[in-house]
């Protein structure tokens, strides 16, 4: 057993996978374009969100993040990782 | 420190609009920054007897850096002291219910060392949400900031405000909100920030140990990491001021209920559909009145005018150039107001945010987003209004598409157009037995119109450079009801905007057209005039016929006469003949003018739909050079096919200016459209020739 409690070992999820309803804290951001806009809108490490609602289509989800929503495209909720709560 | 200069930041939607309204009332205008298309909104507020200070509503943000054009005018305000609209105070707007995401811009204004009032809105809502804060406590862990909370709804704790700024005394920030320590504790960042530091322009050179050092880097990696540590600041921070009770109501339950609905696949467009035809049934039931009564007036104006002034140069350019070109202007303010007034409640209750969120999706293919639905479809109503709607879209390419593509649907001012080509050359027949198909041609018009749009958007999309990556991470926010001060404001700014800044163009267009149609050479005219049989006595029907024909010959040989001549072998593969070249160059301004040039041309009163003089006229004309009926299907087919595509509107291309501050966009836009027009008018009459 691994005993570094690195967060890579938490099994995660992108949050553009989340069912509705689900619920997970954030681990982990990746870096690409979209991950300034992200953490400005309070998506970083140690938030906790739920998914709330899908588009008809699909896309963009619409997820709670502590008692606000956001709207987020699936390519940009793909770089947000989370671990289940 | 007496304060001259305040500035307002915040969020969207944390009421920081209202509270500017309540702030400057109607001492409110919209001017420009330089160089930008970000709308600059200034005021002045009386504080107390004979003391004003002015206040500028900057663009809602989440952070100082920049992710959009808005939020950069944001940054370089708040960041260059050299500038004029530099703040000596700055109110900082937070949302008391989301109070951890508000305040991330209150730390990054606070470590640029501008002076702060800390203004809370919402209050009430945050109580109904269980939450409950200490604000002594806030203040003490923010660095004893001032803090007013107000009510942006009610006005509640305006006055208390007003006395704050008032007697606003010395800032004196000892400690930045964040120093390079607490960077440390992100180990393996430490050379990376280390390596991008920047300091701030003001620093002076100042040792970075101890002194107040704002940290602002440039790479959005390095704003990332920063932010985050803002972040846990300010959630560690919060873990003192904010403390859960039993949530009372349940607004946000509501909110959910509502959103369910909306964003049902089904329902969800239902709704919305629903929503857009009550909307343009109101906008076409009470636009009409005021639109009719703007005409009339203008028209008997203009008219007394020429009676009463004596005769001369004078007289005929301000009779029939300026007050015509001022009442064309005039006209629109009935349908801009009520779109905006629509649109305004749209966004006021929250529920435009929703129609971004069904829409987005398909939107995109064509290289537009969500927020592009709303100015697309309002296009159907007028371009103008549409156009200035586009400010909401963040991405300016998306933005710039939207603006170019809108003109394209069919607004109100191609239903005369149309209605009477269609009289004129569609036969009176039912299809199905249900249908006329009449309504069905007038229906493919709109879905033409609708096509090109979105085709034109998708070419644009592959020719246009991004300069950032599109995105759409937005709020949606609770949904309330509307403030009607702030939607009356809002109409009240856009006709301004419309009125003082297309108004311009429009009137200076409007005068040369008017050169252009009411001079010629002046021995042709004459020779004209001369050929008329004059009748013996200066009343009766003999002499209006005599009048209107007379009409008819100086349009014929002015300069816009003869530019109708001069481009006839340009126009008649399209099936026109000169005289329809004239009508094309004279509705250049206003594609209705097309109805009153026509009825110019043919000496005939121009009210076609009570009197069938005009149809019938048009409709017996012969082409002298083939023998053959001018109006035929396919000349017909071809003209409105060029009205659907054809710019056309001075009115649009003036607002195109304004938003796109550049004289390229509204030339490319007019260029794009006029051969779009001809082609597609010219193949319209080879298939039905």
């Amino acid at each position: 057993m691994n005993l570094s409690g690195k967060a890579s070992d938490v099994v995660t999820t992108t949050l553009d996978q989340f069912e509705l309803g689900q619920e997970g804290e954030i681990v982990h951001l990746d870096d690409n374009e979209y991950t300034a806009k992200l953490i400005d809108m309070g998506l970083f490490p140690g938030k906790r969100v739920k998914m709330l609602m899908k588009a008809p289509l699909g896309d963009p989800v619409g997820v709670d993040v502590e008692g606000y929503t956001l709207s987020l495209r699936l390519k940009e909720a793909s770089s947000v990782f989370l671990k289940s709560v | 420190m007496a304060v001259e200069r305040v500035s307002l930041v915040g969020n969207p939607n944390s009421g920081k609009s209202s509270l500017f309204n309540h702030l400057t009332g109607l001492n409110q205008h919209v001017g420009n920054y330089p160089g930008v298309t970000v709308d600059k909104k200034e005021g002045f507020c009386l504080l107390e007897k004979g003391k004003r200070i002015s206040v500028i509503d900057l663009p809602g943000c989440y952070s100082i850096y920049p992710r959009s054009e808005d939020e950069r005018i944001v940054q370089s305000i708040l960041t260059s002291p050299g500038l004029k609209e530099y703040p000596d105070l700055t109110l900082v707007i937070v949302d008391a219910s989301n109070l951890e995401r508000s305040l991330l811009i209150y730390t990054q204004v606070y470590d640029l060392g501008l002076p702060i009032i800390l203004v809370p809105t919402m209050i009430d809502v945050a109580d109904n949400e269980g939450i409950d804060i200490d604000f002594k406590k806030l203040a003490e862990v923010l660095g004893c900031v001032t803090i007013c909370p107000v009510n942006a709804r009610t006005g509640e704790g305006i006055e208390a405000l007003k006395k704050a700024m008032l007697t606003y005394g010395n800032s004196h920030h000892s400690q930045p909100f964040i120093a390079i320590d607490d960077f440390k504790q992100t180990a393996d960042k430490t050379r990376l920030l280390a390596d991008s530091y920047r300091p701030n322009g003001k620093s002076n050179g100042q040792s970075t140990d101890n002194a107040f050092v704002p940290l602002f880097f440039d790479d959005p990696v390095t704003q990332g990491i920063e932010t985050e540590i803002r972040y846990k600041k300010i959630r560690r921070l919060l873990g003192f001021v904010i403390s859960k009770k039993q949530k009372k109501s349940t607004y946000s339950h509501l909110t959910r209920k509502i959103d369910a609905l909306v964003t049902h696949p089904v329902w969800g467009y239902v709704i919305f559909a629903g929503i857009l035809t009550l909307i343009f049934q109101a906008i076409y039931s009470f636009a009409e009145w005021p639109m009719n009564l703007i005409d009339d007036v203008f028209f008997s104006f203009s008219y007394t005018v020429k009676n009463w002034l004596p005769p001369g140069i004078f007289t005929d350019l301000l009779a029939e150039g300026i007050i015509p070109g001022v009442g064309g202007v005039v006209i629109f303010i009935p349908q801009i107001a009520l779109l905006f007034a629509f649109i305004a409640i749209l966004e006021e209750t929250g529920y435009m945010s929703r129609v971004v969120f069904i829409m987005d999706k398909l939107m995109r293919p064509f290289g537009l987003n969500g927020k592009s639905v709303v100015p697309l479809i309002s296009g159907v109503a007028c371009a103008i209004p549409a156009i200035m709607a586009t400010r909401s879209i963040d991405q300016w390419k998306d933005r710039l598409i939207t603006i170019l593509v809108t003109p394209l649907m069919s607004c109100s001012a191609r239903l005369p157009v149309y209605t009477l080509l269609i009289a004129l050359v569609i036969p009176d027949i039912a299809i199905g037995g249900i249908f006329n198909l009449k309504g069905l041609v007038l229906l493919g018009l709109y879905l033409l119109g609708l096509i090109a749009a979105l085709g034109v958007a998708i070419l644009l999309k592959w020719i246009i450079k991004a300069k950032q990556k599109s995105f759409l991470i937005m709020e949606l926010p609770m949904y309330k009801m509307p403030r009607w001060r702030n939607i009356l404001l809002t109409i009240l700014e856009k006709t301004k905007v419309f009125v003082w800044e297309a108004g311009k163009v429009i009137l200076a267009i409007s005068i040369v057209l008017w050169v252009l149609a009411s001079y010629g050479p002046a021995k042709r005219i004459e020779n004209a005039v001369n050929s008329i049989p004059k009748p013996p006595v200066e009343e009766g029907l003999a002499w209006e016929d005599y009048q209107q024909q007379l009409n008819t010959v100086k349009l014929e040989n002015s300069w816009i006469g003869i530019l109708g001549k001069t481009i006839e072998p340009v126009i008649a593969p399209l099936g026109y003949d000169w005289k329809i070249g004239i009508a094309l160059i004279t509705s250049f301004a206003a594609r209705e003018v097309f109805v009153g040039s026509m009825a110019t041309i043919y000496s005939i009163g121009e009210d076609f739909e009570e009197n069938d003089s005009l149809i019938d006229r048009m409709r017996t004309e012969i082409n002298p050079a083939t023998g053959q009926l001018v109006y035929s299907l396919g000349t017909g087919v071809s003209l409105m096919v060029f009205y659907a595509f054809a710019m056309q509107c001075m009115s649009t291309l003036a607002i195109v200016l304004r938003e796109t501050k550049n004289w390229k966009w509204p030339l490319i836009q007019t260029a794009y459209m006029t051969l779009l027009a001809y082609l597609a008018a010219w193949l319209t009459y080879y298939l039905l020739k």
